[in-house]
Parts: C-alpha cells; sequence; structure tokens
C-alpha cells in the first residue's frame, strides 16, 4: 500500500451526525453496494485533503443523490432535475471564490439536463461536475436513462433497450470532449481499490483545476446499483467493471487548459454614468419653462429607413426639454420589418392618458403610403405634412388641411437624403408653433457628434421652418386646398 | 433631471439603482431590450450579464445566483414565462427572491409580438406547480417601470419569494420622461444564502420536504408570508371615482387608454372613474370594494378574453354588477371605442 494512506475516521467534510435526515442519522440513506457511497467519500476526503471544506458548494441534483446535503458538511443548494449545471453557473460567478461542485445522476445530466450540461462545458464555467452513471434511474424504480445498454431491461424497455427505439446510449464524455473549452474529462470506475482509487484522484484533479482557476471539469463514475440491476453488491460491480465498463471505455478524454482567444475589455463605469444623470444631483439646475409650447399629437409614418421613429423621439425630446409631459409609441417587431414605420408622440401640458392616438391633430406623411393610409383619422381641423411638391392625383382630405413639403427634394439639395426628416421637423415647428426651432437644434447638439452633420441638421431645420415661412406664406407654391395665410 | 427612456430600458436602469448585479436572460420579442441593456449596463457597472442556452437555464441561473445572496433578475415574454414556471415554483419552494420580467405578447402558443395581458392567470394565479404565489407588479408607464422594478427588489428580498413585474409591449416600448433618483440601497442581510464561505457552510437551499407534516408547515410557513403580503403591499391607483357612478377597471397600458376614455365620458356628462390595480397579486380587493361602494356599474378593460375580472368580480362578490371588455391578438382599443362601449352598455341598462 505504498503511497497509500490509510484512514479510518469518516471524512471532516461529511457531518458527524445526519442531522437533515428524518431517522437512522447515523448511516446514510443509500442501498447497500451503492456507489454514491464511495463517489461522496471520494469527494469529501479531497475537499478535505485541498482544504477546500468552507468554500465548498455542493449542487444535488433530481436522483437517488437528491438528499447529499444530509452528508456533505458544505454549503448545499438542491436544484430542479437537470439543472444543476445552470444553477452551479451562477452560483460560481456570483462567488468566484467559491468551489462549485454540480452532483449529477445520468438521468438528471444525460436525458432531462443535456442542454445544461453542454453549455456550462462550452463556456468552460469554472466548476466540477461529477456525474454518477449507473445505468439506470434508480430513484424513480428503474427506469430506462439515457445511458441504458441496448437490450438492458428496465421498467420502461421491458424488452430491453432497443437502439431502434430508443438510440444507442449516451456518452457524454466522448460528447463533451468534442468541444473546445473544457479542460478536463475523465471516465472512471467505482469497482475495485485500484479503480476507486483512480476515481479518487481525478475528482480531486478537477477539484485542484477549480482552485486554480483552470475552467470546466466533468468526471463521470461509472457505478453500481445493485437494487435496480436486481444483483447482490459484489455482482453489481463486476458487471460495471465487466460490462458497462465496456460499453463506457474508461480513460481521460481531455487534459489540458484550453486556448482561448483575448477578449474585449468591458469599460468600467460608475453607477451614474452608466443610468445617465449628473454624479451629483444635489445641485441639479432648476430648470424652467422658457418658451410659447403647445399640447400637440402628432403621427409620423413613412418607410423605414427616413428616419421616422427618431423625428418622433427628437419632437419627444424637445418637449421633455420644454418641461412637458410627453410620450413616444413605435410601431415595433414585424410591423418595422415590414419596410414601413409610424410612431405617435404627445406633448401636452398636463399628465398623458393614452399614448395611442386615433385622431392625430397633426400626421406627418413620408411617403404617399401613408398618406392613404392615415389621412382620414386626422381630427377634424388637424394638419397633414406631406412629403412632396404636390398631392397625389384624386387624393382628398376633407377635414384636414394639408401642406406639401418636398423635404427629400430639399434634403437633396443639402446634400443628403438622411436630413429629409429633420427637414419635415423644422416645417413642423414653424407650422404648429408647438415648440421652438432653437430647442430642436439644442436637442440635436446632444445626439450628434459630428461638427459636419450638425451643421446640416441646423441648415436642415432652418430650410423647413423657411419653406413654410416663405414659400407657402407668400404663395409662391400653390398648396391643393388654396389656403393662404 | 428627467431623461426620455423606454420602458424597457427603465427597467434595467431600475435593477442597478435596486443594487442587481446578475442578470440571466434569452431574447424574446418584445423584451429583448431588457436583455440587451442589461448586456451592456450590468458588466459596465461591475456585474454579470450572460445569455443563458434557454429560459429554463435562465431561471435556474437567477435560481442559483439568489442562492449565493445576489440581487438578480430576467426578463422575458409570454413563451419564456412558460418554459420558466417550473424554476419559479422552485424558487417560491425555496424561498428564494428574484424579479422576473414578462413584457406579455400575444398568446396562446407562437401567438405574435404584439400587445396582450393574457398572461395574467399563469403569472398571477401561478403557472407553476404547488401552493405558492407570485407578487405581481403591473406599471403603466415608464417611470412606474423604473419605480416598481425597484420595488420589486424589496418586495423580493423581504418575502423572500418571486416577484413578477408584469407589463405589455407598448409599456415595455413606448418613452416617456423618466426622473431617476440615486440613492444608496440598503440590501438585507442575507444570512441564509450559499456563498461557498465559513460562515455561510451550514446554510441550505432546498424546495423538497420529504413528510407530508414537515412540507404542510412549509407550505403554511408559505401561506403565512402571502397572507402578510395581502394585509400590507396591495397598490393601486384611483382617477376620478369620488363621484363615480360608472368604475372603469383596468392594468397596465390599459388604464392608460381608460384614463383618456373616462376624461372623454366626463366631457360627455357621465360620471365615469378608474381603479387602477398596481400589484394584481396581491389583487386590491378591500379598495376596490371601497371605491366601488357607490358606483351603479363595474366595467373590467382588459388585454384578454376575461382573466382580471374573475378577481374583479371575487372582490366585489355580486355587490354590484360587473361587466368584462377586452380585446386580443394584440389589439388595444382606442379611448373612444372604450367611450363607445359604456355608452352603449348605458343604453342597454335603460
Amino acid at each position: 500500500m505504498e503511497g497509500y494512506q490509510v484512514i479510518h475516521e469518516k471524512s471532516p467534510a461529511f457531518y458527524d451526525n445526519y442531522d437533515r435526515k428524518a431517522e437512522m442519522q447515523h448511516q446514510t440513506h443509500y442501498c447497500p453496494g451503492c456507489g454514491h457511497g464511495i463517489a461522496h467519500k471520494l469527494i469529501a476526503e479531497a475537499l478535505t485533503e485541498l482544504g477546500l471544506k468552507d468554500r465548498a458548494i455542493l449542487v444535488s441534483p433530481v436522483g437517488c443523490s437528491v438528499f447529499a446535503y444530509y452528508y456533505f458538511d458544505v454549503g448545499n443548494v438542491q436544484v430542479a432535475h437537470g439543472r444543476a449545471p445552470a444553477a452551479a453557473t451562477a452560483l460560481k460567478r456570483s462567488n468566484p471564490d467559491s468551489i462549485v461542485m454540480a452532483y449529477q445522476g445520468d438521468g438528471d445530466l444525460a436525458a432531462i439536463g443535456t442542454a445544461e450540461i453542454i453549455h456550462a462545458a462550452n463556456r468552460g464555467e469554472n466548476i466540477c461536475v461529477f456525474f454518477v452513471n449507473n445505468s439506470v434511474y434508480g430513484m424513480t424504480g428503474g427506469q430506462m436513462a439515457p445511458t441504458t445498454l441496448v437490450g438492458q431491461k428496465s421498467t420502461t424497455s421491458p424488452w430491453g433497450r432497443r437502439a431502434g427505439n430508443e438510440g444507442l446510449p449516451l456518452h457524454v464524455c466522448e460528447l463533451l470532449a468534442a468541444l473546445e473549452t473544457p479542460t478536463y474529462i475523465e471516465r472512471v470506475a467505482l469497482t475495485d481499490m485500484k479503480n476507486i482509487m483512480k476515481a479518487k484522484k481525478a475528482v480531486k484533479k478537477a477539484l485542484q483545476i477549480q482552485k486554480d482557476h483552470g475552467g470546466f471539469s466533468l468526471i463521470e463514475l461509472l457505478s453500481p446499483c445493485p437494487t435496480i440491476l436486481k444483483m447482490d453488491p459484489v455482482v453489481a460491480r463486476k458487471w460495471v467493471s465487466e460490462t458497462l465498463a465496456k460499453a463506457f471505455p474508461l480513460g481521460v478524454f481531455r487534459d489540458r487548459k484550453p486556448e482561448l482567444p483575448v477578449d474585449a475589455i468591458v469599460p468600467h463605469l460608475t453607477v451614474a454614468e452608466a443610468l445617465g444623470v449628473e454624479e451629483d444631483q444635489s445641485n441639479e439646475p432648476v430648470i424652467r419653462r422658457h418658451h410659447h409650447t403647445r399640447d400637440l399629437t402628432v403621427k409620423i409614418a413613412g418607410f423605414g429607413g427616413q428616419g421616422i421613429l427618431l423625428m418622433g423621439q427628437l419632437l419627444a425630446e424637445m418637449g421633455l426639454r420644454e418641461q412637458m409631459e410627453v410620450s413616444w409609441l413605435p410601431s415595433y417587431g414585424p410591423e418595422m420589418r415590414s419596410g414601413s414605420a409610424h410612431c405617435h408622440v404627445t406633448l401636452s401640458h398636463d399628465r398623458i392618458g393614452t399614448p395611442l392616438i386615433s385622431q392625430p391633430e397633426v400626421l406627418i406623411a413620408m411617403n404617399e403610403l401613408s398618406l392613404h393610409k392615415f389621412a382620414s383619422s386626422v381630427a377634424s381641423g388637424g394638419l397633414v405634412l406631406y412629403n412632396g411638391t404636390k398631392l397625389p392625383e384624386g387624393f382628398s382630405a376633407k377635414q384636414a388641411r394639408v401642406v406639401c413639403v418636398p423635404v427629400s427634394e430639399i434634403a437633396d439639395r443639402l446634400g443628403s437624403a438622411k436630413v429629409a426628416n429633420v427637414v419635415m421637423l423644422g416645417a413642423l415647428l414653424e407650422e404648429t408653433e408647438c415648440l421652438p426651432a432653437e430647442t430642436a437644434m439644442a436637442v440635436i447638439e446632444t445626439m450628434v457628434k459630428n461638427p459636419k452633420m450638425l451643421a446640416l441638421d441646423r441648415q436642415a431645420i432652418a430650410a423647413g421652418c423657411d419653406y413654410v415661412d416663405t414659400q407657402i406664406e407668400i404663395g409662391a407654391v400653390s398648396q391643393p386646398d388654396g389656403y393662404s395665410y | 433631471m428627467r431623461q426620455l427612456c423606454k420602458g424597457n430600458v427603465a427597467i434595467v436602469k431600475a435593477a442597478i439603482v435596486a443594487g442587481c448585479r446578475a442578470f440571466y436572460g434569452y431574447p424574446i420579442t418584445p423584451a429583448s431590450e431588457i436583455a440587451e441593456y442589461a448586456a451592456l449596463l450590468i458588466p459596465e457597472v461591475g456585474g454579470t450579464f450572460l445569455q443563458a442556452e434557454s429560459e429554463v437555464s435562465a431561471i435556474n441561473m437567477v435560481y442559483g445566483a439568489s442562492s449565493a445572496g445576489m440581487r438578480v433578475m430576467t426578463a422575458s415574454s409570454g413563451p419564456g414565462l412558460s418554459l420558466m414556471q417550473e424554476g419559479i415554483s422552485y424558487m417560491a419552494g425555496a424561498e428564494l427572491p428574484g424579479v422576473i420580467v414578462d413584457v406579455v405578447r400575444g398568446g396562446p402558443g407562437l401567438g405574435n409580438i404584439a400587445p396582450e395581458q393574457s398572461d395574467y392567470f399563469c403569472i398571477v394565479k401561478g403557472g407553476g406547480h404547488g401552493c405558492y404565489r407570485n407578487l405581481v407588479l403591473a406599471p403603466s408607464s415608464v417611470q412606474e417601470m423604473f419605480d416598481l422594478t425597484v420595488l420589486a427588489f424589496d418586495l423580493a428580498d423581504r418575502y423572500r419569494n418571486p416577484v413578477v413585474i408584469m407589463t405589455d409591449g407598448y409599456v415595455g416600448q413606448m418613452m416617456e420622461p423618466l426622473d431617476i433618483k440615486l440613492r444608496s440601497i440598503e440590501q438585507p442581510a442575507k444570512d441564509w444564502a450559499v456563498k461557498g464561505t465559513a460562515e455561510t457552510r451550514h446554510n441550505m437551499i432546498s424546495s423538497i420536504v420529504l413528510e407530508p407534516d414537515a412540507l404542510e408547515a412549509h407550505i403554511r410557513h408559505l401561506e403565512s408570508k402571502y397572507l402578510l403580503a395581502q394585509e400590507l403591499e396591495s397598490r393601486h391607483e384611483n382617477y376620478l371615482t369620488e363621484d363615480a357612478d360608472v368604475l372603469l377597471v383596468g392594468f397596465g397600458i390599459v388604464a392608460r387608454v381608460l384614463r383618456s376614455a373616462i376624461d372623454q365620458l366626463r366631457a360627455q356628462g357621465v360620471k365615469a372613474g378608474l381603479f387602477r390595480p398596481i400589484t394584481l397579486w396581491p389583487f386590491p380587493s378591500r379598495e376596490l370594494c371601497e371605491t366601488a361602494k357607490n358606483v351603479k356599474s363595474v366595467l373590467a378593460v382588459e388585454l384578454s378574453t376575461g382573466m382580471m375580472v374573475e378577481d374583479v368580480r371575487l372582490a366585489l362578490n355580486g355587490s354590484v354588477p360587473v361587466e368584462y371588455y377586452g380585446r386580443v391578438g394584440g389589439n388595444v382599443p382606442m379611448a373612444e371605442e372604450i367611450t363607445a362601449q359604456v355608452f352603449a352598455r348605458m343604453a342597454a341598462h335603460v
């Protein structure tokens, strides 16, 4: 027994007395000959030897080992069936100095929890997974597991597992070894002294890797379940060693630190910076309304890409700056992906009820489709601003005044089709006098950093105002309803 | 100073103010902005954001982070909430706090991504297994998305229970002024958490209680918390209810529409008022009874085929006629539509 130490007492990583157990608190709930007891012992000893007991958190599964927290004198978290790797992920990330172990059976890990184990492994979570494969569902009374062998009878494979019906046994180590990120994957067997000592080494190595921030480890422990296999303990061990281990070859499937690309660095912000507020809120300036403003409901509609939603946001932002109540409600989702977009903006001096505007006082129609679609909804006595030199053939709006402003043309002349929405905003402000144009510029200045673009926006606002002010007012452009000032 | 902010973004900002430094989620329209902004902002203030492989994993990551003592959040919409129900039940059973946002979309099944309130049963009545309750908050403005999210973290810790913010695509997508007051939030000491330290070594998080008597005692303990919450936590808002003959009841975006409808009705001589539940669980039943004492009729309006109306009827217990009007499929009624409904019902009862 050279190199080995004979230990006569129970590992200090176990409770002296199993107080959480209702009765027979001196012994485990596991059946005679069950491999869980050995697996527990190996983990407890490794924790003790590495001095990790205080830092350890055991995540116990659903299955026979659901009660692992009866025994382990460590932090214990019991979780839903199959979800241990997900819970372990967050436990570890919440307290990176903790040593987090997910202890799972074959049904838990390889059936219901397949997604969780693959993704935890693929993220290279710095956790240890101890995967006990005994080829059956123990706790629920002997149903088929994903690791049940072909031909092996269970209560849900009464004629033996049929490959044509249930597929072949799932090889978890081999599956995970296909991923780049895991650090250490080994399959061991709890069958005889030699293999149990190998298992002990593997368990300890996995914990050491986590201690060294080395990444993801999974140890698969082939384990006897005499009760369900209906074998005596000795025969069950022999079956694991001679039959199960044939189907699930023992060995190391991965043992190297993954080489990962260097990640982008996340900038560090203060809470105030992240929230977009002043660090010191105690002496914020008292803002008074400087300008004349008026309540207004506006619907803005057009093609996606015309800056429809942004125009609405600018308007709402302006209202906010003038201490009004505002709301901005976009069309969203597939509506937006269909190529058209619209939004509703309400400017008010009072608390706003519905942000949904059924009869807007102003419709901004940036294309012909929007004009046809929404003009009839405009409130009686309202206004339509249409992007064009004249109205389409046969179009008429009886209840509202329609003003044509060829904002796309004006924007083109300014040198960028992109500012058509800003030209229209200028026209809206001049036409309705809901908010002053200088507020628009003040808002734009906070959003646009490029000085060229800023100059263009300034010209665009002015051009929109100007068009309404001069061209329409002096009658240079004939308006569809013959309206004159 | 007020800022123009989207409802979904306000939730993330509130989480940061509340000291939440852990977000585990999975994208789904119309809730994705919450995950996107959490992905951007929470790591910048030193927290953890992780996009899970599914909503099932996301809620179990929430379970894990909460076990570790973190203030933690996830956000999704109907189909994702269906997947999270198991985890929420486990959280309630294990007495784990956590904040879950449901930006409700049209269902059942894949439905669509437009606003509905049809998750009411699965959120308010509990969609998971066992005797548990979610505390449920229903914001109807961007400012409330913020304020109620901060409250949600407090309630979750106070009751050691999941709290759900149930909102909809419109409140999530719309922009309104948001006033953020920075404050230092004092988080309760979670001496029950499992942190991987000597002090917390003896702690255990679990929802399994094998013995029938012990489980009954555990369930009664949970029940006592829920009874206390019913006593202390119901919230609502009234608008023009003092002299109301017709009481409209609605929450979330619907309450905003109802407010405008009430202004229209008042302008036409109908004494209408609004009762807006802010907590859907506990439902403000006593307050509704008190408000409805002198009204002639109650109309419950919601974006479902009639879910909240059951709580309205239970609360009023036949003391006043309760009718229901709803739209589904992503259609949200305009104020004029509600006004017309009220007039039609008044004519029918003459």
